[in-house]
């Protein structure tokens, strides 16, 4: 089965390379993500460049091409150019919204272009060759299984929820799923946007309303910030700990130094992009099959393990 | 005809502007009056000084949108233009940090460069409105797409973060109290205070006036219109400058996120306290009553678990609606004996 799919793969690229067979044997994989408007999205582009010079540099044969969208409209019109003008044999997309790119990377695909889908996965499954993606409901658990470690009957917390949307729906169940049964008092959760300022004045209010807080999920790094801030103006920073998600660099440098108020992250990382394109460059490179569904793990980050998820230059 | 634009405006500050600053008013004692039956939290010291001072941004701002609007111009690039300068500060004091140490000018560095970007991005609003000939919606929403790029790619899509030895010295500018008031809170009210004075108490606040009501009439009176409107661009940079001011010092950062919306909210707030979005007539205590009632909501329903948090939205419609209405009942009596408004 894999073994054909790769052969169908390889005549694709035999079939578009014709025309400029010869010359230029290269194989091209075109990458395209949501431009960088917010701090995961910068570590998402990061990464992206990061993989493109090193895998360039190790496989003279493999041209990465990265394109940028503002919008889903502007995300078709890569996809649409990289497979028409830049003829690429591979695509690695990381959809802005699944639905209205469904279409697109069919198209693509019929071209006889490789496809690996990142993160957001679409409706048809069929067109993918290879799925990579974080896992929320993991990372609901996991949360939930270190609160069950520090916390027990009698203890309460308060959750920092972010946009209304399926990511967040899957974090928050899986978490209540997780702490069902252990006693911990949920005192409220309201919506923070993933947003710092949010976060902030959402947990200000908590502070003034619960006089008595063991633990603070805030599900994620920007709005754990926010968090950090209002408690220290509150003066509780020793009554209460945060836990956040994602693994950005500031929050991973303090779990290095054994910060005691954000003692763990849960790992959500932008640089799945970078597993994306490894797996689509083994698709070419590799005896071995690569087709499949590949559900990255959400590992707790605690002092012992931060230093392998610390990218100091990453601006996320 | 300047003195006929003098006198229209005066009877409006008699008997009927209380009613109409009734509404407003009215609007928020009910929403302090809901918010303490729901939580009598609300109203304990500690809540009122983070309202007090998280409303100060959005106050200090829409207290500059108050001049615009009147004079029947409008700036959406404010939040925009405050993440944009909150970053250029932040880049401007790392960079001092870096290169002669940290003391209380990197500081006033800091402070220097947003007075000068925001007074620079209101000119530069304001001179392609009058002088550029271009409605106002275009340049602002041409600059609101340039500040929110530029914040994007000097950030690297990611955060500015101030360097810790700056924030320590900086910190206390957002977190301490003269007189059991928090800093921002004073900022926000000796901004109130002399945009009240501006407003109803100098040429300049009739002149913004006459000229919402009625440009070509402004210009035959001999009123330098281009100049007038320019400068309400400028106030309202500064206005926005100052907020960057007290706002960097909370977070010590900015990013693309900073300041998503604020725009709406100062608009929201100017209308809410009973300036006419068409231009024309400028209420400021309005204005800081409408970023009160802006931001008790949120409070308010932060401090409560009985409404959904999907319906947040929704409540928070209903609610300045409901503080619009309110004004207009009021307004609508005033009108019979005052159609001239």
């Amino acid at each position: 089965m894999s073994l054909k799919a790769i052969a169908l793969a390889l005549t694709a690229t035999t079939v578009l390379a014709g025309a400029v067979m010869g010359q230029d044997e290269k194989i091209r994989i075109g990458v395209s993500i949501p431009a960088a408007t917010h701090g995961w999205a910068g570590g998402l582009n990061w990464h992206a460049g990061v993989a493109e010079s090193r895998i360039e540099a190790r496989n003279p044969n493999i041209d990465v091409i990265i394109v940028t969208a503002d919008s889903p409209a502007d995300q078709a019109s890569d996809i649409e150019d990289l497979v028409s003008v830049q003829q690429i044999h591979a695509l690695v997309v990381l959809p802005f919204e699944s639905e209205p790119l469904t279409e697109p990377v069919r198209n693509a695909k019929n071209e006889g272009v490789f496809i690996t889908v990142v993160d957001r996965g679409l409706p048809d499954p069929s067109i993918q060759d290879v799925y990579v993606a974080g896992n929320n409901t993991e990372l609901g658990k996991i949360s939930a299984d270190y609160f069950k470690s520090r916390l027990g009957e009698g203890d309460n917390i308060v959750i920092l929820r972010g946009i209304p949307t399926v990511i967040d729906t899957e974090r928050f169940d899986a978490f209540m799923a997780g702490i069902e049964g252990t006693g911990i008092t949920v005192l409220d959760d309201e919506f923070a946007n993933w947003n710092r300022d949010d976060g902030f004045e959402v947990m200000q209010d908590f502070l003034s309303r619960f006089p008595d807080i063991d633990g603070v999920w805030a599900q994620d790094d920007d709005i754990a910030l926010g968090v950090i801030e209002a408690v220290k103006q509150a003066g509780r920073e020793d009554e209460l700990f945060i836990v956040g998600g994602a693994g950005m660099k500031e929050i991973i440098k303090g779990i290095m130094d054994g910060d005691t108020l954000v003692p763990v992250d849960v790992l959500y990382p932008p640089a799945m992009i970078a597993t994306a394109i490894d797996v689509t460059v083994a698709n070419f490179t590799s005896n071995g099959p690569v087709q499949g569904s590949y559900i990255l793990g959400a590992p707790l980050v605690t002092p012992d393990n931060a230093e392998q998820f610390y990218f100091p230059d990453s601006p996320f | 005809m300047s003195v006929s634009a003098h006198e229209t405006t005066r009877p409006s500050r008699g008997f009927r502007i209380d009613l109409k600053t009734a509404g407003p008013l009215l609007a928020l004692i009910l929403l302090c009056v809901f918010g303490y039956l729901l939580n009598p939290l609300f109203l304990g010291e500690g809540n009122v000084t983070n309202l007090l001072t998280r409303s100060a941004f959005i106050g200090i701002i829409a207290v500059g949108a108050t001049f615009v609007i009147t004079a029947g111009g409008i700036d959406l690039s404010v939040g925009s233009m405050a993440a944009f300068i909150a970053g250029m500060m932040i880049i401007v004091m790392n960079w001092a940090v870096g290169s002669m140490g940290v003391s209380v000018w990197t500081v006033l560095l800091g402070v220097g460069c947003s007075l000068i970007l925001g007074i620079g991005a209101g000119f530069i609003n304001g001179f392609l409105t009058t002088k550029g000939k271009i409605e106002a919606f275009i340049v602002t929403l041409g600059t609101m797409g340039i500040y929110r790029s530029l914040i994007t790619y000097f950030a690297d899509g990611g955060t500015l973060s101030l360097a810790s030895p700056a924030r320590d010295i900086y910190r206390p500018i957002y977190y301490d109290s003269i007189l059991r008031i928090p800093i921002p809170v004073w900022v926000f009210i000796i901004v109130a205070i002399i945009g009240w004075v501006l407003m109803n108490r100098t040429a300049f606040g009739r002149y913004c006036m006459a000229i919402g009501s009625n440009e070509h009439v402004a210009r035959y009176s001999a009123i330098k219109v281009d100049r007038i409107r320019t400068l309400t661009y400028i106030i309202q940079g500064l206005c926005v400058s100052l907020a960057t001011i007290i706002y960097v010092p909370r977070l010590g950062s900015a990013s693309s996120a900073t300041g998503v919306l604020w725009e709406l909210e100062a608009i929201a707030a100017v209308i809410i306290g009973g300036t006419m979005l068409k231009g024309g007539f400028g209420r400021i205590g309005g204005t800081v009553i409408g970023a009160l009632i802006l931001t008790a909501i949120g409070n308010i329903l932060n401090l409560t678990d009985i409404i959904s948090n999907y319906l947040n939205g929704a409540v928070q419609g209903v609610i300045i609606v409901a503080a619009v209405y309110l004004q207009r009942g009021s307004f609508r009596a005033g009108r019979k004996n005052k159609p001239a408004e």
